[in-house]
């Protein structure tokens, strides 16, 4: 597998020069971000108000960011496509939140949820970045309490913990399943009182279609009026995008419907780098596919896997059975005789991949989607026998009565069905410290940017991200941008802003008129089918180059024959749809590639040719200790560009894991 | 089970000042495991391929917990089931039946287009006093002051508000004031909600009054329907609240 047939395998890349973060100060790791906020440059109050930000997105690292911006007395105008910013798509979290506050006495550390997170990204992320994100954890359980995030508490008044994703320390602070509301909804009533206070405009409904980058500087963006239509200049000193992941390039995922990655995308091509876009999470605890019709998946907290036990039939014949009539000798419990040490709580990435090789041998269970059965089950008639109904609905009851609201199937009498779904991606626009991009001025934030988490995010670690880049990070790192300025004025007859807009303009016109034969949808369907079975959970050199051939072939249909109806200066969520599609299959291939070049295993990307003789990922830490920041190869379909950004650890040893 | 014929009524409306109707669409052959929006995925899909231009629907989570989806369905909001719009599922249904879709009914609610309405209302509300002021890097340590659990429990129950405007849709007066009662007990039960909740209350009932919401006349519509079953208890606490704001001199 490490010999490489040639650095740029079938022309599909170009390799440029390395890349590096310049902005984390050296030195001790605990004193990094106060050594960068001191040296920070400073805005004094009265020039704030001058001084214009432009956030695209309203999730935590937006909606946060925004609030925090606007209270320091910027100017802030803030986008999403949803009818109003509480809807962003953090607000479906449901696990928790991670904080090394030690409330427990049990060994925890700012330090210890660093080195947990880095191993947990199987030493693929940025240490710095890292260090900074387990510091200002604890700040950010503070200002949600202040701001009235109603998180469990025990009966003494004070938060109750619970620990979560497989670490031996108690630092999740939640609130029922449904942190993740409770957080948005706190950062959402920070930004609704700046728009009161004036200081934050609030433009929902609007999509945001293209950056402006004038003088080598991202100075605003060109956003569609969902309503109107009508296409807009919006300028700025600086812009952050904090439009969250790309999980929907495989059509079902867990994300919302409208979970797009046309802003950070748009930017791509204006010069920002991607980061390891390849790197994606698939989640092992998901509601099976029922048909052809599905629109969307639903994750269910991995939490079931401590008391319910995995199971397929022995025998491909007892497949369609009724559970319940399946013997226990023939029953294959595979999570526990494969890993008897871990059993059922393997980490994520082992559980998908088992559910996913039982099934392909012909053991799945449910109905038929296409030639196969994609289920297991997830039984808790032991955990019954065991707690007692009333305990095991206790603990699980929201769980199960979603899942039986979802199936029509009651989980305390029918062993469950899950199989694994795509949850999360660890990729995103390359940033350094500042989080700022390979554009100055654009600044990217939460599951948007690559940053945190490398190949594997760690559970309850993604809200703690986007609210610690919102409420923290960026309102530092941008001062300190914007101190720099205020930059020349531009307006709207500037060449860049011109260029911008007939862009998006010329791009809206062609879709509508090549009035083809195939729905959008079906488009998104296809797209989505080649990126799960060759650049999902098991990934092969073979299948990869196959995926990119495909996906070729699809793009150049989707502009030939896509049919989207209705006008352009009205609501039309068909045309909404189709500008999102066209960017994932752009977007679709460079997965691939990545995917392609990174001849190792590592976290959430398995590559079948590299793997321990136990079937565990195999990481290459000689050659691929590097996060791959890539290019945009120009719009006449030029070969995209890679650049190497090193990861040293200095702090934290590396080591392969296993479960055995 | 085999697939479902059904006959939707579904209301169409151009744009925000066109005059809308009802037009009927036959489907057919609709599995029982189909969500209720997957079943419109289904209809639009075929339009399209008919050249008629899809029905617009507002939904983006579609696992129950943004609340941005919400019909009228069968005159129900969100339809039979205490759950939303997402997460109804066709089995809920039976074949031959007859189903009306309609949008939120409300003078704060104006439709868009279709089955898609403006509720930026709910947002205004919020603006007005739906929040506690405490600007980023302020905070005390988080155990700096205990909640009392059953003050901490209370508050979470009313913050599950999703903001979805099915308690609107529902009242006969199309009132706001479940979602406005439940942002009072979230944000009234807590130690940090105390500076603020005079001013709170009085500010946000003055903007439900000005968006054109109706009173409330302790029907109990909006509770029935409320996907999140929010009780009807946090207008009582509203009441509660405005009495003594007020009687404090607000």
């Amino acid at each position: 597998m490490t010999q490489q047939t040639s650095g740029l395998i079938h022309g599909l890349y170009a390799e440029g020069d390395p890349i590096q973060d310049t902005k984390a100060p050296a030195g001790p790791i605990a004193d990094r971000w106060n050594t960068r906020k001191f040296e920070s440059a400073l805005v004094n109050p009265a020039n704030r108000r001058k001084l214009s930000v432009i956030i695209v997105g309203t999730g935590l690292a937006g909606g946060a960011a925004a609030a925090t911006l606007g209270e320091a007395g910027y100017h802030v105008k803030s986008f999403c496509y949803q009818d109003s910013p509480r809807r962003a798509h953090s607000i479906a979290a449901q696990g928790g939140i991670n904080a090394a506050k030690n409330y427990k006495e049990d060994g925890d550390s700012t330090f210890r949820l660093f080195y947990d997170t880095v191993k947990g990204g199987d030493y693929r992320s940025r240490e710095s970045n890292v260090y900074r994100l387990a510091e200002v954890s604890a700040n950010i359980i503070d200002q949600c309490v202040a701001q009235g995030v109603p998180f469990a508490r025990e009966y003494g008044g004070l938060l109750d913990n619970r620990s979560f994703g497989g670490v031996q320390v108690s630092r999740t602070f939640y609130a029922r399943g449904q942190t993740g509301q409770q957080l948005l909804i706190g950062a959402y009533q920070a930004l609704e009182r700046q728009v009161a206070a004036g200081t934050v405009e609030m433009y929902s409904r609007h999509e945001m279609l293209e950056v402006i980058v004038a003088d080598g500087r991202a100075r605003g963006i060109i956003a569609r009026d969902l309503v109107t239509g009508e296409v807009e200049t919006h300028l700025a000193d600086v812009v952050v995008l904090a439009t969250g992941g790309y999980g929907n390039v495989f059509f079902l995922s867990t994300n919302a419907m409208g979970s797009n990655v046309t802003a950070t995308w748009r930017a791509h091509r204006k010069g920002a780098y991607f980061g390891n876009p390849c790197y994606t999470q698939i989640h092992p605890t998901c509601i099976p596919v029922a048909g052809e019709h599905q629109s969307k998946l639903t994750l269910m907290s991995e939490s079931l896997r401590n008391d319910g036990r995995i199971w397929v039939p022995k025998r491909a014949e007892d497949c369609d059975k009724d559970p319940r009539e399946i013997p226990e000798e023939d029953r294959d419990y595979y999570l526990e005789r494969i890993y008897p040490s871990f059993g059922n709580l393997v980490p994520r990435d082992i559980a998908s991949r088992a559910a996913k090789y039982v099934c392909d041998e012909g053991r799945g269970v449910g109905p038929k989607v296409g030639d196969f059965r994609r289920g297991v089950y997830l039984d808790f008639t032991d955990a019954l026998r065991r707690m007692s109904k009333e305990a095991v609905a206790e603990k699980y009851g929201n769980l199960l009565d979603m899942y039986q609201r979802i199936t029509g199937e009651n989980p305390y009498e029918v062993p469950m069905r899950i199989y694994p779904a795509v949850h999360y991606t660890m990729g995103g626009l390359w940033v350094d410290y500042d989080l700022q991009s390979s554009i100055p001025g654009l600044f990217v934030a939460g599951e948007a940017n690559f940053s945190d988490h490398g190949a594997n995010r760690l559970g309850a670690s993604a809200l703690m991200q986007g609210l610690a880049d919102g409420y923290f990070v960026l309102p530092n790192t941008i001062r300190d941008y914007l101190a720099k300025g205020p930059f020349e004025k531009l307006d709207d007859s500037h060449e860049a802003v011109v260029e911008a807009k007939a862009s998006v303009d010329a791009r809206i016109a062609k879709l509508l008129e090549i009035n083809g034969d195939r729905t959008v949808d079906s488009f998104h369907r296809e797209l989505g089918n080649i990126m799960w079975e060759y650049c999902g959970m098991e990934r092969t050199e073979e299948g990869l180059l196959k995926a990119i051939d495909l996906i070729r072939a699809l793009r150049d249909e989707f502009w030939r024959n896509v049919r989207v109806l209705g006008a352009a200066d009205t609501l039309n969520q068909s045309l909404e749809r189709a500008g999102r599609v066209a960017d994932f299959l752009e977007l679709g291939e460079l997965m691939c590639i990545d995917a392609l070049h990174r001849r190792e295993s590592c976290g959430g990307h398995f590559r079948a040719e590299s793997q321990t003789e136990d079937g565990e990922a195999l990481r290459h830490d000689d050659e691929f200790a590097y996060v791959a920041a890539w290019e945009w190869g120009g719009d006449n379909g030029g070969a995209p560009i890679l650049h190497k950004e090193d990861l040293v650890y200095e702090f934290v040893e590396m080591k392969q894991r296993s479960y055995k | 089970m085999t697939g479902m014929n059904l006959t939707l009524k579904i209301w169409r409306q151009a744009g925000p000042r066109a005059k809308g109707e009802m037009v009927t669409y036959p489907v057919t052959d609709i599995s029982p495991d189909m969500s209720f929006l997957e079943m419109l995925d289904v209809l639009n899909e075929q339009l399209t391929a008919r050249g008629e231009e899809p029905i617009a629907f507002d939904s983006d989570c579609r696992e129950g917990i943004c609340g941005m989806c919400g019909l009228m369905i069968s005159g129900k909001a969100h339809g039979p089931e205490v759950t939303t719009t997402c997460q109804l599922h066709m089995r809920s249904f039976s074949d031959g039946d007859e189903i009306t879709v309609e949008p939120w009914r409300a003078d704060a609610f104006p439709v868009i287009k279709d089955l898609v309405v403006d509720r930026e209302a709910f947002d205004r509300i919020i603006q007005a006093g739906g929040f506690i002021s405490a600007n980023t890097g302020a905070a005390p340590e988080a155990h700096s002051v205990p909640v009392p659990k059953p003050k901490a429990d209370r508050s979470f129950m009313a913050a599950a508000c999703i903001g979805c405007g099915a308690c609107v849709a529902a009242c006969p007066n199309a009132s706001g004031m479940l979602f406005l009662g439940a942002k009072i007990t979230h944000l009234g039960e807590l130690p940090q909600g105390q500076p603020e909740r005079d001013a709170r209350v009085v500010a946000m009932v003055n903007q439900h009054d000005h968006e054109g919401f109706g009173g409330c006349t302790n029907i109990g519509e909006c509770s029935l329907a409320c996907p999140k079953e929010i009780p009807q208890d946090v207008i009582n606490q509203l009441n509660l609240d405005l009495r003594r704001a007020l009687t404090h001199g607000h």
